[in-house]
């Protein structure tokens, strides 16, 4: 795959170093390696780098720590918030279990099992016809996929949930149940995009041979092509994990009553309710939070890689 | 690829049969058919009901261009415009500014760096619902809330920073741009790692200036990654809806509330469909233009 790597290999320091500047290359190779030529010497840039890198982690990682502490702190509110728990507790999560927050997880999860699965079914099917074969009205079928990209979900979300309610020929209702939230994130433009791109880029030498042997279509995509994507299986994994856990409108539309939300949008049930504080709250948060984070610190290469590959041909 | 397809011959008697030109559309069906039924079709009952006096039970009316001069006449409507492009100008720009500053600082191979940008991410795969829970406890508005305490040491009042008609935009766009420089900074570090190298050690023999450096190399070096993030952004601004919802709902007094939250309002509180209809339209054509006027200079951009 021709996406670029957060993570790429760079040219060593040049070993033919010209004239004058020989002896600045030799203490310091690693300043050409930065826009800022960052030094790894003791210096005032050198303390200056590492007082920004402590903001940065203060300003973005460090809230989290809060989210934490405050749902293991009994009645958290104000100062009482730090970084780390006074005096730790799990009320916060049993109470937020009497609430059903379990239920709302279970939910979450069989929406995000099912529909990724459905998602990395569809898209790799879809993008096996587009990039292993050649037919008439190609072109457009890539741009309606394309065309899924750009269309903003929220801008359909009020016809979406008319459709939902009553999908056109069948007439069925898909509100308050499962499939209405798994369904309409089965198509999705970028997964498709990116590994018909990818397949592209396999060799039709090994389609051929085994073509030759009498394999059929539905076995060529399982054990020829598929095995050779995997970097781009995970990539479409990962970011569509990512993508559907982070959906709010479209389970919000798709529920019938409240029983049918999400954990991710039931924490607003739980910030209404009166009778619970901010640490129940956060015990909603923790829970809500733990899948995506499990997902990301496992696969945040795939994910890294796959945003910014997906942005540069987007 | 085409010189290695044997017996092109076979292949066009077969594609003229029909056979072989209908297994590739055998594996387009799901993906076609889900993409109609809650793509396609969504918006195009969208766009029919916005000409719509829709009525549950009474039977839908055709009221022609209505819903449109309603909504854009709707004081509600308008103010949400500015406050959609205050916040979508404001947090896409801060987000990129902050980003591109991120890279700049994260850039590297060390270790140490590859942690700190795994923490720094963070904000980016965190579902937004939590996301704004969490600037909610932040924002909480007593002195002993998170920010305010911090303030209160610099000898500062408590800031109301949800209830303040004045400032809830603001501190709307604040989370934003907490959420969306992360994103960015790993676009933009994709870009710097393709920065020829050798530019960099030429500029230093060459004994230009840090500022020099970054303006005529690494600027122009990663112009393409720096295209795409603003086009993101900027269209990612118009439609921004969850971010609202959630940590303000479009409150206090209607002061954050933007095009779409104001549409879902209309559309789910007060059950005005075609109104609610006529709103999505109007940014889905915003966005379509902006999306096609973008690319437009992209390409040209890319010509030259």
């Amino acid at each position: 795959m021709s996406a670029p790597v957060i993570d790429p290999v760079r040219p060593t320091a040049p070993d033919t170093p010209a004239g004058r500047s020989t002896k600045a290359q030799r203490t310091t190779p690693a300043r050409f390696d930065t826009a800022l030529g960052w030094n790894d010497k003791p210096s005032l840039a050198w303390a200056l780098r590492i007082l920004l890198c402590l903001i940065a982690l203060a300003v973005f990682a460090a809230p989290f720590l809060t989210i934490f502490s405050g749902a293991f702190t009994p009645n958290p509110s104000g100062s009482s918030l730090s970084f780390l728990p006074h005096d730790s507790t799990l009320l916060n999560f049993k109470v937020a279990g009497e609430r059903g927050i379990w239920d709302y997880l279970g939910n979450s999860l069989v929406i995000a099992g099912g529909g990724l699965l459905l998602q990395l079914v569809v898209c790799t099917l879809a993008a096996y016809a587009l990039a292993r074969h050649r037919f008439r009205g190609q072109a457009l079928i890539m741009m309606l996929f394309m065309m899924t990209l750009m269309l903003p979900e929220e801008v359909i979300a009020i016809p979406l949930s008319l459709v939902l309610g009553d999908v056109p020929v069948v007439h069925l209702d898909l509100k308050g149940t499962v499939w209405g939230v798994i369904l309409p994130l089965g198509a999705w433009g970028f997964s498709v995009m990116m590994l018909t791109e990818f397949m592209r880029d396999i060799p039709t030498e090994i389609e051929e041979a085994a073509r030759l042997d009498g394999v059929g279509e539905l076995r060529m995509l399982w054990q020829v092509v598929l095995p050779l994507c995997k970097p781009a299986l995970g990539v479409a994994g990962v970011l569509g994990f990512i993508m559907i856990w982070d959906q709010y409108l479209l389970p919000l539309i798709a529920a019938k009553d409240p029983t049918d939300y999400t954990v991710t949008v039931a924490l607003s049930i739980l910030r209404t309710d009166p009778e619970v504080g901010s640490g129940v709250v956060l015990a909603g948060a923790v829970i809500a939070l733990i899948p995506s984070l499990i997902v990301y610190l496992l696969l945040q290469r795939s994910l890294v890689t796959g945003i910014a590959a997906g942005a540069t041909k987007g | 690829m085409t010189a290695t397809v044997p017996a092109p011959a076979a292949r066009r008697v077969f594609g003229v049969l029909g056979k072989k030109a209908v297994v590739p559309w055998l594996f387009l069906a799901p993906g076609l058919l889900l993409a109609l039924v809650f793509k396609f079709w969504p918006m195009a009952k969208g766009i029919w009901l916005s000409f719509f006096d829709v009525r549950p039970f009474l039977g839908d009316q055709w009221i022609g261009l209505d819903n449109y001069t309603r909504v854009l006449a709707d004081h509600r409507f308008q103010d949400a415009i500015g406050h959609t492009l205050v916040l979508g100008l404001g947090q896409s720009l801060g987000a990129i500014l902050l980003g591109f500053a991120l890279a700049l600082l994260l850039e590297g191979q060390a270790r140490s760096l590859k942690i700190l940008r795994t923490a720094v991410f963070l904000p980016a795969v965190t579902a937004t619902a939590v996301v704004g829970e969490l600037w909610r406890l932040m924002y909480y508005p007593t002195s002993d809330g998170l920010l305010n305490s911090g303030l209160h040491l610099l000898g500062l009042g408590p800031v109301q920073f949800l209830d303040n008609p004045d400032i809830a935009l603001y501190s709307t766009m604040a989370m934003g741009i907490w959420i969306w420089a992360p994103y960015n900074m790993v676009i933009l570090l994709a870009g710097l790692a393709g920065v020829d190298r050798s530019l960099y050690e030429a500029a230093a023999m060459d004994g230009v200036s840090l500022w020099q450096r970054l303006r005529y190399i690494t600027l122009p070096a990663i112009r393409p990654a720096l295209m795409i993030v603003l086009t993101l952004a900027t269209i990612r601004g118009l439609r921004v809806f969850t971010e609202v919802y959630v940590l303000t709902g479009g409150g206090p007094a209607g002061s954050t509330d933007v095009w779409m939250t104001r549409a879902y309002t209309l559309g789910f509180t007060r059950n005005d469909i075609g109104g609610a209809s006529a709103a999505s339209v109007v940014l889905l054509c915003v966005t379509l233009l902006l999306t096609v006027m973008v690319n437009y200079l992209r390409k040209r951009g890319e010509a030259r």
